[in-house]
Formats: C-alpha cells, sequence, structure tokens
C-alpha cells in the first residue's frame, strides 16, 4: 500500500505507524459505539445527545473467524483478478463491543483460533481510477502454537 | 381455551422451488389451499395480512392488497408486515391482533417470494449509510460468513465438528424425503457435504441454505368462529396459536448480528439477562405458559447446519453446547426425543424469506394434527417455532392441540 492511500471510508480509523478504529463516546452514561455516530444515544436508559470522538483499543480478542472463499458481490470490490479468497475475524474489544474486519494479508483460518489475540492495521482494500483505498484489518499477533511454548 | 388463544383452521403452501412466476400467483395458491383445508369461503376472510419482500433483484412488493385483489375483491381489512425473516411471524402476529381485540373474526395470512439467484446482494447505487451495503463494500461480508462466524465458535468452544454439521444436513434431508412441498427431496450423506465446496469456513455449499420460490397461508380466526361454524380443524381438535413472540433485542445486543459491522458495547450498561435469540422463544413460552419440557416438536431457522444446533440450545431444548449430543444420539430425528425441523427445514425448502415462518406454521398444523404423512412425530401436542429476521426481529410461534 502506498503512502498516499485514502481510508475507504471518512472517519471510522486512523492511519500512520499506530492505526486505531475511531468511535463516538456518548457524553452521558459513557457507552462506546463504533461505527461512529451522532444524534441520540442508543442506550435505552440515557437521554444523551453529545458524544465525543474516541480512538478504540488497537488490539482485541477474536470472537470467531471465517473466510470468503468465493467472490463478494458487488458492491465488493475486488483488488486482484483473478479473486483472491481473504479473512475474516469478529474481535472483541476492551470497551465491550466486538468489530467485524477482513483479516490481514497473508493470514488465513488456519493462523485464527476463538480468543487469540489480535491487532489493528491498515492495509490497501482496492485501488480505483481515484488511487489506493485503505481498511482497518485484523493481524494475529502471535503465530498459532508459539504460545505453547511459553 | 384460553381467551388468549385463535385458532388455525386451514394452512396451505405452494411448492417450494425455481419457478420464475410472479410471488402473487404462488400466494393465491397457497390461499385457496388454506382456504380449502379450512372449509372456509374467501367471502367470509374480514383481513388479509400480506407478507412482504423488499429486496435486491425484486420486481415488486408483496402486500395484503396485492393478494385482497387477486383473489377478488371482497371487502376486506388488509395489512402488511415487513420483518425480514420475521416476517410471516409479524404478519401472524398482527391477524391474532386484530381477531383478540374482536376487531376482525376470519384472517388469511400470506407469505410470497420469487428470489434471485446466488448470494443475496444489498440494491444497487452508493448508500454509505446503509449497513447491509457498507459490510460488501468496506467487508465483502456475506450472510454466509456471518453464518459461518456462528459455526466456528461451536467447534472452537464446543467441540463441534465439520462432520457434525454435515449430520444435520443429513438428518434434514431425510426428514424432507417425504414433503410434497419441499424443493429437495434426496437423500444426502455426510461425504456428499463435506465434499461440497467450502463457501465460508468452516461451512461447505451443502451446510447452507438456498433461496428459494414459494408461499404459504394460514386461515386463523376466533375460536368463537371455529366453535360456532364446527370447524374441526382437520378433523381432531383444533389446532390453536397459543404465543407468538416477535420482541426485539435488549440493549446492548453482544451477539454479531447480520448486516452490521459490530455489536453494541456492554462496557457502560451490563449484559441483558439473555442474548437475542433466546429471548426470541422465551418470550413464546411465557406467552403460551409451555415450558421447553412441553415441547414435542419444533421447527427451526437452518440457515446454516450449524445454525440449527444453536437455536436447538437458544430454545432451551438443551444447555448451551449440548446440541451436538442431541445431535448424535438421534433426539432431534423424527423418532428420537425432540425432533426437530421434520419438514426438512431450510435444508429442503431453501428460504423464501416473507413465506418462510408461515412455512413454520403450516408444518406444525399438520404435525399437531397428525397429518404430516412419511414424516409425522408421532403424538405431537405442542410444537415450536424459531427465527430471526435481520435488523432485530424476532419470530418465533408456539401451536397447541
Amino acid at each position: 500500500m502506498s503512502a498516499t492511500a485514502t481510508p475507504a471510508i471518512d472517519g471510522w480509523f486512523t492511519t500512520g505507524p499506530e492505526p486505531a478504529l475511531v468511535g463516538s463516546r456518548c457524553t452521558a452514561c459513557t457507552t462506546v459505539y463504533f461505527p461512529p455516530t451522532s444524534g441520540f444515544c442508543r442506550n435505552p436508559a440515557c437521554s444523551g445527545e453529545e458524544f465525543e470522538r474516541v480512538e478504540l483499543s488497537r488490539r482485541g480478542t477474536v470472537w470467531s473467524y471465517t473466510d470468503a472463499q468465493y467472490q463478494p458481490p458487488a458492491p465488493y470490490i475486488p483488488a486482484a483478478d483473478p479473486y483472491v479468497p481473504f479473512a475474516l475475524a469478529a474481535v472483541e474489544l476492551p470497551e465491550g463491543l466486538t468489530v467485524l474486519g477482513q483479516v490481514a494479508e497473508g493470514y488465513g483460518v488456519a493462523d485464527l483460533r476463538v480468543g487469540a489475540e489480535v491487532e489493528l492495521v491498515v492495509e490497501m482494500l482496492y485501488a480505483d481510477e481515484t488511487g489506493e483505498r485503505s481498511i482497518w484489518r485484523w493481524k494475529p499477533v502471535a503465530e498459532l502454537g508459539e504460545e505453547a511454548d511459553q | 381455551m384460553s381467551a388468549r388463544e385463535v385458532a388455525v383452521l386451514g394452512v396451505g403452501m405452494h411448492p417450494w422451488g425455481k419457478w420464475g412466476k410472479p410471488f402473487v400467483e404462488y400466494g393465491v395458491h397457497a390461499a385457496r389451499a388454506a382456504l380449502a383445508d379450512a372449509g372456509v369461503a374467501w367471502t367470509d376472510v374480514d383481513l388479509v395480512v400480506g407478507g412482504e419482500t423488499v429486496r435486491n433483484g425484486y420486481g415488486g412488493y408483496v402486500a395484503g392488497a396485492t393478494f385482497a385483489q387477486a383473489l377478488g375483491w371482497n371487502g376486506a381489512r388488509v395489512a402488511t408486515s415487513y420483518a425480514a425473516c420475521a416476517t410471516g411471524a409479524q404478519a401472524l402476529d398482527t391477524a391474532r391482533a386484530r381477531i383478540l381485540a374482536g376487531l376482525s373474526e376470519v384472517a388469511l395470512v400470506v407469505g410470497a417470494d420469487t428470489t434471485p439467484k446466488g448470494f443475496l446482494a444489498p440494491n444497487a447505487g452508493e448508500r454509505w449509510d446503509d449497513p447491509d451495503w457498507l459490510r460488501f463494500r468496506l467487508l465483502g461480508m456475506t450472510n454466509p460468513a456471518y453464518f459461518a462466524l456462528y459455526a466456528r465458535r461451536r467447534m472452537d468452544l464446543f467441540g463441534a465438528t465439520s462432520e457434525d454439521f454435515a449430520q444435520v444436513k443429513v438428518k434434514n434431508a431425510k426428514h424432507g424425503l417425504a414433503n410434497p412441498y419441499a424443493r429437495y427431496r434426496k437423500e444426502v450423506s455426510v461425504a456428499d457435504v463435506l465434499g461440497s465446496a467450502v463457501v465460508s469456513d468452516p461451512l461447505h455449499l451443502l451446510d447452507i441454505c438456498a433461496t428459494s420460490d414459494g408461499a404459504a397461508a394460514v386461515l386463523v380466526t376466533s375460536t368463537e368462529y371455529a366453535a360456532r361454524h364446527g370447524l374441526r380443524s382437520g378433523g381432531g381438535d383444533v389446532v390453536r396459536i397459543a404465543g407468538i413472540s416477535t420482541v426485539t433485542p435488549t440493549f446492548p445486543n453482544t451477539v454479531m448480528d447480520m448486516p452490521n459491522l459490530s455489536t453494541d458495547s456492554s462496557l457502560a450498561v451490563g449484559e441483558p439477562e439473555r442474548t437475542f435469540k433466546a429471548s426470541i422463544g422465551h418470550a413464546a413460552y411465557e406467552e403460551a405458559g409451555v415450558s421447553p419440557a412441553d415441547v414435542d416438536v419444533a421447527e427451526v431457522y437452518d440457515l446454516s447446519t450449524a445454525l440449527e444446533l444453536d437455536w436447538i440450545e437458544d430454545l432451551a431444548l438443551c444447555g448451551p453446547g449440548e446440541a451436538e449430543k442431541l445431535l448424535r444420539a438421534g433426539d432431534t430425528t423424527i423418532g428420537g426425543r425432540i425432533p426437530v425441523n421434520p419438514s426438512g427445514g431450510l435444508a429442503c425448502f431453501g428460504e423464501a424469506v416473507p413465506a418462510q415462518a408461515l412455512a413454520q406454521v403450516c408444518e406444525l398444523t399438520w404435525q399437531l394434527r397428525g397429518q404430516a404423512e412419511g414424516r409425522q412425530v408421532e403424538g405431537a401436542r405442542v410444537g415450536i417455532t424459531a427465527n430471526q429476521g435481520l435488523f432485530g426481529h424476532g419470530s418465533s410461534v408456539v401451536l397447541t392441540r
């Protein structure tokens, strides 16, 4: 991914050496939301209407994982032709929510298990006429089997 | 009979398949079959509730008025429900509510669909505020990928195997063999499932349900109407709806749900007593005044083989992580302790969204009447359905005889 890549969606994650997801925290009840939100807090016991921007933890644990062996339909934009399958993970963050993401390039389901630690990275999702588009991804922190040796 | 019950006097279906016809044709076919089954004239119907679908590649909208007009305007009131996969249960609940309120006596509930081929995908156009569009654009997250997340959790947490999942398909394929409304009526082996292509690990093509054309209709009346007309619903005791659950989740919803990219956070407000799926069945049991131990037969939404195992636990038919044990012991097979999906389930039908929750009710009605030829659960008196619609729609119906 070149340094000029722009996020595939505005305001959902930061880039740079230590990228992070960007959430919204209700200033009244402190509930954190991702994707970032505005308007009204969805906690039924909260009347909050103000949110502050908050960067979410960069590390979490795998809630579950899978992959996409077939090219998903539009509006998915494949990064390569022919299509290259990729893995997906749902990751529990210390903020108490689970966030989906693709798994970092070079890693597949064999590199994951429920409860394993992963870290957020930003990689290229696709390129179009306007240039490269980036997205957040989950990258396994330890090679599987490594923990057993420790 | 409790004052909160309504009678199911007639049920009818159009066979599931890929017929390439307009949904109205399927719906009218099912509606007429339900009326004939009940022995009630169309002109007696004072309420038509249509199950609607709104989806990609779909040529129109299913609505109560569409069916009422096709059946021949008779002045009946109409209503239309949309609750994704839970549409049928919500339509049925609308009919029941008007009947219990004394505003209607004879209601015809119809769901029908014509479906496109392949992965379900969102509507065309750029919609950056729609999670159903964003999940494809940003993540390439298809419906089977969500099913696969649940399946993988069962493997890593409970020791489920691909063979277990395949065994669900084998069981349901066998159940559906004699069902004249099923699209797929062919025995399947574990090797067939494991030999089919992996779509989203760990799920194979034969672990995942297809999408189908189909229609189902249910004729419900007040219990007074049924008694007054001496209608006995299939010759035996009249089948009654004892409970319908159309609950929504309780905040925070901490289980990843299609088509969302994330869950609610449980940091500021703790997790609710029950997950959304567990709360769906719980509300149905409460309303019906029955317990999981009373259930003789269940029709659950096996969008994937593994999801059937989740539902068995969410309906409290066994404890968490125990569904594979039931499956392996043959408990969920017809003849076992608690047969699940005697119709053959979505494995044999494929999903026709607005019709599917009604199809579950049709099957349980036949089961409770003892009319499920070739797939009868002997002596069944209490049945429960379960499914979950996108965007927080619960669906569970308890039927008793």
